[in-house]
């Protein structure tokens, strides 16, 4: 192919742009590059930069101010094969500047064009993130306030594998395109160039100028030594391959069968590291084991190894609708925090509902009937209070009984595990 | 006789699966976060590819290019992430991308309370996008429908190209429940219509259909935007070219709202009054009414499963024969202004809740009696 450039669409920039060179540059490139149009992607956002993927014909996606990064990443992750070219301008590494550092980051095998021209053209020669802070912009004088980004320096610490800076008028940029886009991994090539159309009407921007500002910079011409590795796709393919098998989800037999079935509801107030989560999984695997329907949710701290840990489950032989408390047949007050957490619940437990306090907790008044167990007195650690109020209860035959509880700590655990329970369950038996 | 046990996230994750979804980037936010955690378990042994994105926007950006390149993905997140969606959301809109958007609803506004369930986004997911062109939103009331309506979720978009939101809550998504797995009900898998071939104008379709797909990186060369564009995917400013354009986006599902609609509905002869509710509430309104119709006051229910397109034609039939309307949510009233707007002259009285915790039962039988 002698050109991709699309012959119904020719470039539509103002006289001088330095756009229009790079769009030759980078046409030059491709059809030197030899590449498949039909295996390569531009993909742009908003501004002058993001009239590239109208001007070749290759597949192209236009999208949102900044976010170019993000498709590409999408379009690449879901075809490795894709050859995809990124343009971007000015405006769109600054808004988009968490998706750049992210590249850098990620090394995927995208090539990034910034087409800096100091400015946003489209909308009034407004400054941006890289306008020089004594240029004469169309934001009056905020551009005085702040100082330009170097986006080589920022993407090299951010662990860019391949940086470059062009002026987007020296012959050498079509070669180093080509250079970008054979880099297997992150490329970004900085381009410094006009807007004859807003910038370079208040500031003696030039070819030279330009030549002179990336003279004044240190170099940069492309592998970045100190961060080469190996590509995110390749390294993701590699990782994700290890995991190889598919989670099943958690299927329980019911095996069990109640005499008497009915609505039941369970309250665990405990604190985090008493395994108050563990333990309402329990009543729901035993509830399950013996062909209830079960719900649990959980409550617990953001912080999660302190605060409260609150535990409510219901069992019941009917589909369960409303899976709010109503009327628990059974509170574990397992720890100040816990109790605190659902105080609000004590004055209104009827007479028949249990609560099992443990001796150092203190609770609302209430009607219900309380009983206190001394945990410490029978030798279980804290983390083993619930499970062993849960053996307490199945000896009660209240929720649960012996059976249910044992099957559904073999569903739960692992022999070990299980073996360990037991012993906890046999100091209050 | 088995039963799974497991929470609505997790059952978003087995759908997505079984809808052949291969692609899922999303950023961490309770409650939604473990349809992630499950989805990085799933997609890499079943061949497919999950991310982390950098953030909720770059999170959508992943998935818009991923579906352009044909996957299937899934993102998930709550209402502050809707909120960063929102500029994707609007581009996969406008653009016709099939996507499916997972959102766990919690207590808003803003970050509000993360661990705390509320229908908060119901209007907002219909109308956080610019330009105001339709979208589909389906309302799981329990895990199973959790799993069957991502199913629902996947075929939709891939038929009318279009992001399809699960409206899911945390009180359904963070609870564990079991259900009898064998009992679910998958519809056959739909994808969206390859290009027949000869000419391929991106966009060109018939004036209620979506328009036939091919993928970046196909043999033929695939535009896509998010500008005003014409059929061969350019901008355009030719004003017919833009209207045709967005009736389509409004006609494309808008005129197959019958065959959108999802629900369940308990339609007691005689009853004067009818109870609309959806997702987890719907639940709570299935026991008021058990309860008052063992008092002898029966009451007809429907939950709405598709929230948008409004299911209007399901909604008036159902409401043909009652003279009173009551309409619960979790939220302090955003659903009941399409109810209002469709049943003119109807009573339709309302009860919401907005205070971290799930209607009761009791609640809603006061909000029915009272009348």
């Amino acid at each position: 192919m002698t050109s991709f450039l699309n012959q119904n669409r020719p470039p539509v920039f103002c006289p001088g742009c330095t756009h229009e060179r790079i769009t030759k540059s980078l046409d030059n490139t491709l059809v030197s590059l030899d590449l498949d149009p039909a295996r390569t992607a531009i993909v742009t956002d908003i501004g002058c930069s993001g009239l590239f993927d109208t001007f070749f014909n290759v597949h192209a996606l236009h999208g949102v101010h900044g976010r170019a990064l993000t498709y590409a990443a999408g379009l690449k992750l879901a075809d490795p094969s894709l050859t995809v070219i990124v343009t971007m301008g000015d405006g769109g590494l600054g808004i988009g500047g968490a998706h750049v550092l992210a590249a850098c980051r990620k090394n995927l095998d995208l090539t990034l064009i910034i087409l800096n021209n100091f400015n946003f053209g489209m909308t009034g020669g407004q400054f941006s993130a890289t306008t020089p802070a004594d240029a004469m912009v169309g934001s009056e004088f905020l551009n005085q306030a702040e100082i330009p980004i170097d986006i080589c320096k920022v993407a090299k610490a951010a662990g860019a594998t391949y940086v470059s800076r062009y002026s987007g008028h020296d012959p050498e940029l079509s070669a180093e395109f080509g250079r970008a886009i054979t880099h297997k991994g992150f490329s970004l090539v900085e381009t410094l160039g006009m807007c004859t159309g807003r910038y370079t009407k208040r500031n003696p921007l030039t070819p030279k100028a330009i030549d002179e500002m990336i003279d004044a910079q240190p170099k940069e011409k492309g592998l970045v030594k100190e961060n080469l590795r190996p590509e995110y796709g390749d390294r993701y393919q590699a990782l994700a391959k290890e995991k190889a098998s598919f989670p099943k989800p958690l299927i329980i037999e019911t095996s069990y069968d109640l005499p008497d079935p009915k609505r039941q509801e369970v309250v665990i107030l405990g604190s985090a590291g008493m395994r108050i989560v563990t333990a309402g999984d329990i009543v729901c695997y035993a509830g399950i084991c013996a062909g209830l329907n079960a719900t649990i949710k959980n409550d617990y701290n953001i912080t999660v190894l302190r605060g409260q840990s609150v535990s409510e489950i219901l069992l019941s032989p009917d589909k369960i609708g409303y899976t709010g408390l109503e009327s628990p047949a059974v509170v574990l007050a397992l720890s100040d925090e816990g109790v605190a957490r659902r105080q609000k619940i004590f004055a209104n437990l009827s007479l028949d509902t249990l609560v099992l306090k443990e001796k150092s907790v203190a609770i609302p008044k209430t009607q219900a009937c309380v009983e206190e167990v001394d945990f410490k007195a029978l030798k279980v650690k804290r983390p083993d209070w619930a499970l062993a109020s849960l053996g307490i209860l199945a000896k009660k035959n209240l929720i649960l009984n012996q059976g249910m509880l044992e099957k559904a700590l073999k569903a739960r655990f692992n022999k070990t595990v299980f073996g360990m329970a037991m012993e906890t369950l046999a100091k209050v038996a | 006789m088995a039963l799974a046990f497991m929470e609505g996230n997790e059952a978003i994750a087995r759908g997505a699966v079984a809808a052949g979804c291969n692609f899922f980037a999303g950023y961490p936010i309770t409650p939604a976060t473990t349809i992630f955690n499950n989805m990085l378990k799933m997609l890499p042994p079943a061949g497919g590819v999950c991310i982390q994105g950098e953030d909720e926007i770059a999170s959508m950006g992943y998935c818009i290019g991923a579906s352009m390149a044909g996957k299937k993905p899934l993102t998930a997140t709550s209402g502050p992430g809707i909120s960063l969606y929102s500029e994707h959301i609007s581009f996969a809109i406008g653009s016709e991308i099939p996507l499916v958007i997972a959102d766990v609803q919690r207590l808003g506004p803003s970050t509000g309370s993360a661990t705390r369930g509320a229908d908060a986004d119901i209007q907002f997911l219909r109308w956080g996008n610019t330009g105001g062109a339709p979208v589909i939103v389906l309302a799981p009331r329990d895990v199973r429908d959790c799993y069957e309506l991502t199913v629902h979720a996947f075929n939709f978009a891939e038929r009318f190209r279009c992001p399809v939101f699960v409206a899911s809550n945390k009180e359904i998504g963070m609870t564990k429940e079991s259900f009898d797995m064998d009992g679910v009900c998958l519809p056959p898998l739909v994808e969206r219509t390859p290009h027949p071939g000869g000419n391929f104008l991106p966009f060109a379709a018939d004036p209620d259909k979506a328009p036939a797909f091919l993928p970046i990186g196909g043999d033929t060369l695939v535009r896509q935007t998010s500008s005003t564009h014409g059929a061969d995917g350019f901008i355009t400013i030719d004003p017919d070219t833009i209207a045709a354009a967005q009736d389509r986006l409004h006609n494309k599902i808008l005129a197959f709202e019958e065959e959108i609609c999802l629900y369940e509905e308990n339609l007691i002869p005689g009853s004067d009054t009818l109870v609309i509710s959806y997702g987890i509430t719907s639940r709570a309104v299935a026991d008021a009414a058990a309860a008052l119709a063992a008092d002898g006051k029966s009451v007809s229910t429907l939950c709405l499963k598709t929230l948008w397109p409004v299911p209007e034609t399901l909604i008036q039939k159902a409401a043909k024969g009652v003279s009173r309307v009551v309409v619960i949510e979790m939220n302090l009233g955003q659903y009941v202004n399409e109810i209002r707007r469709i049943l003119p002259g109807k009573t339709v009285d309302f009860y919401g809740q907005m205070n971290g915790v799930l209607i009761p039962p009791a609640k809603i039988m006061e909000a029915i009696e009272n009348d």
